[in-house]
């Protein structure tokens, strides 16, 4: 299954959760905190934390898409 | 109509000061959304929605129709619900300005690069503790100073001036005060800021505060540095202070609890969470609906209605449901809750309460195994009518 990350910076309040959640996929900006996205396709045994990172963000910040079965 | 009943939305039940008061969970039940009335010592009591189940606290507090009910307004006597500067007056592109200006001390990398001086800090407070030997208060010697002088240390602030602060941010989230008190009080806490802020003008130091200054000085003005200074000096210690004390009451309570959060390190994580969730020591700000919007599909919020959430019983809707809620359990996986609110406003300092909880919770009951409350048949003096939930003291044994 291939799972499509996006980012929406502006939402993002640095609330960190991501970060902990999914530490290979997300990391924050050292300025301000803002979300960095390091991985939009991140592989199979990532798809349970992304999934658990959008779902803790606050500001529903981080859209998580399936994009169907093997490529 | 019926007229509206009062109900104060951190209400806990009269015998157990960790259930949330029966009333919350009648709200919770209602198939209709509750207008209710609550007390307030700043506004009298005012007119609001009372939003008590965990999905609609969620929506509601991500949604932008609904702000916060009390934007700084600088014709009105300055408070703290009117103060510029302070993260919680703002809304929208104005709050996220202010709001990123501070979100680079509070990343969880910079959070971890703190942990060795929050374990020195905390390993002092032990040794405080030892020293002053059995029947010491916890509160004033082991969960106050910590945080304290975590937020010290970060903003810059000289501990020597605890005394005073630590005083005016009591009277802030004192409710039984007046609004006059109210309005001295905080200037007060403005006259000392301003003379922090103004040492850093000549010099930004280095620290939060010197930092803000030299990155964004030229953007803001001294009323708002000193509001940022004072909203970072109280938010960064009350609340982490009691949910100390409290967690610490709670667990000497549970000695089985107890053990887990001493024994198994692999456990603290999930037991701190387990323990935020459960004590919800803090409330959030009443907001205001900008324009009509409807929550559950069909229950509509007007504009101008205010709205009230409450956390403490929220926390206990939350979940997949096959858990029992209402129980302590550090050892459950963990469950969502809304201890530091959600959406825009999310606490900004979560990330350090929760290393600091960390730190400090597991190393009190090592260096005690056998901690335990100074008397037998101690009641615990809970504080139920502070605006932030704690005890007042904690006297121990070991
Ligand atoms: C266990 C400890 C803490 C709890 C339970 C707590 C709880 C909360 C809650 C519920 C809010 C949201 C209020 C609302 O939406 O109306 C909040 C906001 C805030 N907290 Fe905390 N907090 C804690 C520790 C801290 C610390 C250590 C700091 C600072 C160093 C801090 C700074 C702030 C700030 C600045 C805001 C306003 C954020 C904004 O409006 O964007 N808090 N906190
Ligand atoms: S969890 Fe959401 S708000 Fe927090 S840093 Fe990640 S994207 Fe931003």
């Amino acid at each position: 299954m291939l799972l499509q990350v996006e980012i929406d910076e502006p939402r993002c309040v640095a609330a960190g959760h991501c970060v902990v959640a999914a530490p290979e996929v997300f990391d924050q900006r050292d300025d301000d905190g803002v979300v960095i996205l390091l991985d939009a396709n991140p592989p199979g045994d990532e798809h349970e934390r992304v999934r658990e990172a959008a779902l803790l963000c606050p500001a529903a910040a981080i859209l998580v898409r399936d994009r169907g079965g093997a490529p | 109509m019926p007229e509206p009943k009062v109900l104060p939305i951190a209400a806990r039940a009269a015998g157990c000061p960790f259930d949330p008061a029966a009333a919350l969970y009648e709200s919770q039940k209602d198939d209709a959304l509750q207008r209710v009335k609550v007390p307030s010592p700043l506004l009298g009591e005012f007119d609001a929605v009372a939003i008590t189940r965990y999905e609609d606290v969620k929506s509601a507090l991500s949604d932008d129709r609904l702000q916060m009910g009390f934007v700084f307004d600088p014709d009105q006597p300055r408070t703290m619900l009117n103060q510029p500067g302070n993260l919680l007056n703002y809304n929208g592109a104005d709050h996220s300005r202010l709001r990123r200006m501070l979100t680079g001390a509070f990343t969880i990398k910079r959070v971890r690069s703190l942990r060795p001086m929050i374990e020195a800090i905390v390993e002092a407070r032990l040794d405080a503790l030892e020293e002053e030997g059995h029947g010491a208060d916890l509160v004033t010697v082991f969960s106050t100073p910590i945080p304290t002088q975590v937020i010290c240390e970060l903003l810059g602030v000289p501990y020597e001036d605890r005394d005073d602060f630590q005083r005016r941010a009591k009277v802030g989230l004192d409710v039984n005060t007046t609004r006059e008190e109210q309005i001295q009080n905080l200037k007060d806490m403005d006259a000392y800021m301003a003379t922090l802020v103004a040492g850093h003008r000549e010099q930004p130091g280095d620290n939060l505060l010197g930092g803000v200054v030299r990155d964004y000085g030229a953007e803001l003005s001294d009323d708002e540095l000193v509001g940022i200074g004072n909203m970072l000096l109280i938010a960064g210690h009350e609340t982490t202070a009691s949910m100390l004390s409290a967690s610490a009451a709670l667990l000497l309570e549970n000695p089985d609890q107890a053990t887990i959060m001493r024994d198994e390190p692999e456990a603290v994580d999930g037991a701190i969470e387990e323990l935020l969730r459960y004590v919800a020591p803090a409330t959030i700000m009443p907001r205001q609906a900008a324009e009509d919007f409807c929550l559950r599909d069909d229950e509509v919020i007007k504009q101008g209605e205010r709205v009230v959430v409450s956390i403490l019983v929220a926390n206990r809707d939350a979940g997949s449901g096959d858990q029992d809620l209402d129980v302590l359990d550090v050892r459950r996986p963990p469950q969502p809750h809304v201890t530091f609110g959600y959406g825009a406003h999310q606490c900004l300092g979560q990330q350090l309460a929760r290393m600091e909880l960390r730190v400090a919770l597991p190393a009190l009951f090592k260096r005690f195994p056998g901690l335990r409350l100074a008397e037998p048949d101690q009641k615990i003096d809970y504080r139920t009518t502070a605006l932030v939930f704690g005890v007042n003291r904690l006297p121990v044994a070991w």
